[in-house]
């Protein structure tokens, strides 16, 4: 019976881990491909620790998979936010078929700083397109 | 169908095709935030090849290293973000 569970587990997260890993391959913008990193990957990694944790279900191991779960669910996706900021403010061109894009325009090219409304209707930045160039 | 043999037959091979492409996602990669998202996606999936030889082997102290690149997968991208953020700042 343990090992049915185990063998469940690790399988649905490994693939969770395929699916991440084609839709790496398949996904058209880099935004997109950070999205699916930070979503799929974490349930994937906890199913496999998961099974792990099952699997020799002492004490100090299960506290320490516990830890790393926990460590992975926090840390993948702020460290997702912070490279989609740092690509997005280094202009890596947004997919051609996003509907929406809030930030355009929204943060400073040369500071970096996020303007809650477009630099274009702050005073002091006026002269700027959103792109940095000069008009 | 023994355990092992299950790991050894379905789960590490799976594994070792997401390997495969995310590497090739990591070689084709247009920008440099392609290339750090495909190497902390390589991270991810050696935590998960080290708790599935944890398990092959039973050597629970296997989960340390796992522990570890946690870490180093978190840093590497943290400062690699701040790397290109800060590359082109006037």
């Amino acid at each position: 019976m343990k090992e049915v569970i185990i063998m469940i587990c690790s399988t649905v997260g490994a693939l969770f881990i395929l699916s991440t890993s084609v839709a790496m391959l398949r996904q058209p913008d880099v935004y997109l491909r950070i999205s699916v990193t930070a979503k799929a990957s974490t349930l994937g990694v906890g199913m496999i620790l998961l099974a792990a944790a099952i699997y020799f279900e002492a004490f100090p191991v299960v506290s320490r998979i516990l830890a790393i779960i926990v460590f992975i669910f926090l840390t993948v996706t702020i460290a997702g936010h912070m490279l989609a900021k740092a690509a997005y403010i280094t202009n890596i061109p947004v997919w051609k078929g996003t509907k929406i894009d809030e930030l355009a325009g929204k943060y400073d090219p040369e500071t970096h700083v996020l303007y809650s409304e477009s630099p274009d209707k702050n005073p002091a930045k006026l002269d700027k397109k959103p792109d940095g160039k000069l008009e | 169908m023994s355990f092992e043999n299950y790991f050894y037959w379905v789960i590490v091979p799976i594994l070792a095709v997401s390997v495969i492409l995310v590497f090739v996602r990591f070689l084709k990669g247009p920008s440099m935030a392609d290339r750090v998202i495909a190497l902390d996606m390589l991270f991810l999936v050696s935590i998960c090849i080290i708790a599935i030889f944890s398990m092959l082997f039973d050597q629970s102290t296997f989960l340390d290293i796992a522990m570890l690149f946690a870490l180093i997968a978190f840093f590497s991208t943290t400062v690699y973000a701040y790397y290109i953020e800060q590359k082109n700042k006037r």
